[in-house]
């Protein structure tokens, strides 16, 4: 067993885990935080995708001792006092989703797509969201969704709160 | 899916990982970014008992410049390469076949030098080390040494590495005012090279002076296409260039898979040489 302390969305938690937990079995059996799900455990869809110390990662691809010390941000982390990101608003709106599998890991990937890049063009996104598969809705609603979101229809993730005041 | 159970030790500095590898023999194995390696543990294809994580060894990080040289350290993310304005500048080959390498959260995660050490003929940047004539430094308990990148790849996802040395430096030398063009084929987005070519072409008066081709997947190792870099010696237009790409495949023994045949392979290797070259010295 190996100690580790890693703060999720905001709370910070010691434990003893075996050295080969991986980070998304760590969130989701032992944190509860099933809100990352498991689509594919090959490294290929994404649907884990969380950002650790700020940086997109597949949570099925990391190990949870590598995210000792570090901080992990799940969708579940997003939302303040209730109220959705624009991210989570223009999914919705836009309808960027089906069934619903792959959204989270999408959301967490266009995060960090718009903090790299906050003006992609359309063909920039689906770059982007190449390590983020979806068998539902083709595409073309999540593309629509992450440039709505670049185009200020909904304001940008991390100023959701503060835009708000500004329109009421 | 679960790996087996091992044992894990995450050393600070290089010497400690250097004795903590020595002390464990060959039943250790080294995880830089583990996107080759935890797939590897998932599928139980590997059963290491003691994995020694070099992910927090700050010296083995960044890339700086020395003299004719750009020293990239081993566990340099993906990310960080191509984002690196030292490498743009002076190897931009590295950084546009780095930005083909999987996606985003990979590539945060991913390092240059565990590419290398996976030494994975599908992967895209043996190839493009080859190209560039890289060097390969590595430290064990017998010292350091230095590699050339054509002797760094013995097999199949085996390098010259013993298992108790560390790969700790790519050194490229800087190649002022060469083109340079990394062309994949693959199926779907995300997806391995089928076949790649790495070019590099420095011209002289419109012709082409030189030209050092690297390519992806067309045999165990990467490999150098050294008779199409013979015959494109000398090549001043498209037509020329394109009967001097007949001959990359010439030496190859790319493997068959699902996918492709070994036939096929060779012609990609040859339609791509083209490309590539027809890109990196600007006549395309
Ligand atoms: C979905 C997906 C798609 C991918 N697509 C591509 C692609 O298109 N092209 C491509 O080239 N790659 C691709 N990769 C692989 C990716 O580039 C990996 O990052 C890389 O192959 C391994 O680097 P790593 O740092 O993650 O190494 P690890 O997984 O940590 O290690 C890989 C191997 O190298 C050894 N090793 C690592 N570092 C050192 C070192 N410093 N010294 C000695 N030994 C070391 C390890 O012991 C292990 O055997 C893909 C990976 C995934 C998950
Ligand atoms: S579950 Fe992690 S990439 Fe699919
Ligand atoms: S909405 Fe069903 S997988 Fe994307």
């Amino acid at each position: 067993m190996t100690h580790i302390s890693v703060t999720v969305d905001g709370t910070t938690y010691e434990d003893e885990v075996e050295p080969r937990l991986l980070l998304v079995h760590y969130l989701r059996d032992r944190l509860g935080l099933t809100g990352t799900p498991i689509g594919c455990d090959t490294s290929n869809c994404g649907a884990c995708t969380v950002e650790l110390d700020g940086a997109s990662v597949k949570s099925c691809t990391v190990l949870a001792v590598q995210a000792d010390g570090c901080e992990v941000t799940t969708v579940q982390g997003l939302a303040r006092d209730g109220e959705w990101t624009a991210l989570q608003r223009a999914f919705h709106e836009r309808h960027a989703l089906q069934c619903g599998y792959c959204t989270p890991g999408m959301i967490m990937a266009a995060r960090d797509l718009l903090r790299e890049n906050p003006h992609p063009t359309p063909d920039e996104v689906r770059k982007g969201l190449e390590g983020n598969l979806c068998r539902c809705t083709g595409y073309q609603n999540i593309v629509r969704a992450v440039l709505a979101v670049a185009e200020g229809e909904t304001a940008p993730a991390d100023q959701a709160a503060s835009a708000q005041e500004v329109t009421a | 899916m679960i790996p087996p159970a091992f044992d894990y030790a995450r050393p600070t500095s290089l010497d400690e990982a250097v004795r903590t590898l020595a002390e464990a023999g060959e039943d250790a194995k080294v995880l830089a970014g583990g996107q080759s390696l935890l797939p590897l543990l998932r599928l139980r294809l590997a059963f290491p008992e003691l994995v020694v994580d070099v992910g927090r060894i700050p010296e083995l990080r960044g890339i700086r410049e020395d003299g004719d040289t750009l020293a990239v350290g081993a566990l340099t993310t993906h990310h960080d390469v191509i984002h690196d304005p030292l490498v743009r500048r002076h190897a931009g080959l590295l950084a546009q076949a780095t930005e083909t390498v999987a996606d985003p959260a990979v590539r945060h995660r991913g390092t240059l030098g565990g590419s290398l050490a996976h030494a994975d003929p599908a992967g895209d940047l043996p190839a493009v080390v080859l190209a560039l004539d890289a060097e390969l430094v590595a430290v064990g308990p017998r010292g350091r040494r230095t590699i050339p990148a054509r002797e760094f790849f013995a097999d199949y996802l085996q390098s010259t590495l013993a298992p108790d040395e560390l790969l700790v430096e790519i050194r490229v030398p800087k190649r002022e005012g060469w083109g340079f063009h990394y062309e994949k084929f693959h199926r779907v987005a995300q997806s391995w090279a089928m076949v790649g070519v790495a070019a590099l072409v420095r011209r002289d008066d419109g012709h082409i002076a030189e030209a050092r081709i690297g390519l992806t997947n067309m045999g165990a190792t990467p490999l150098r296409a050294s008779a199409a870099e013979e015959a494109l010696t000398g090549a001043g237009d498209a037509e020329a260039v394109a009967r001097a790409a007949q001959s990359a495949a010439e030496g190859t023994r790319p493997s068959r898979d699902a996918s492709a045949s070994p036939e096929y392979r060779a012609h990609l290797a040859r339609v791509l040489t083209k490309r590539a070259v027809l890109a990196a010295a600007g006549m395309g």
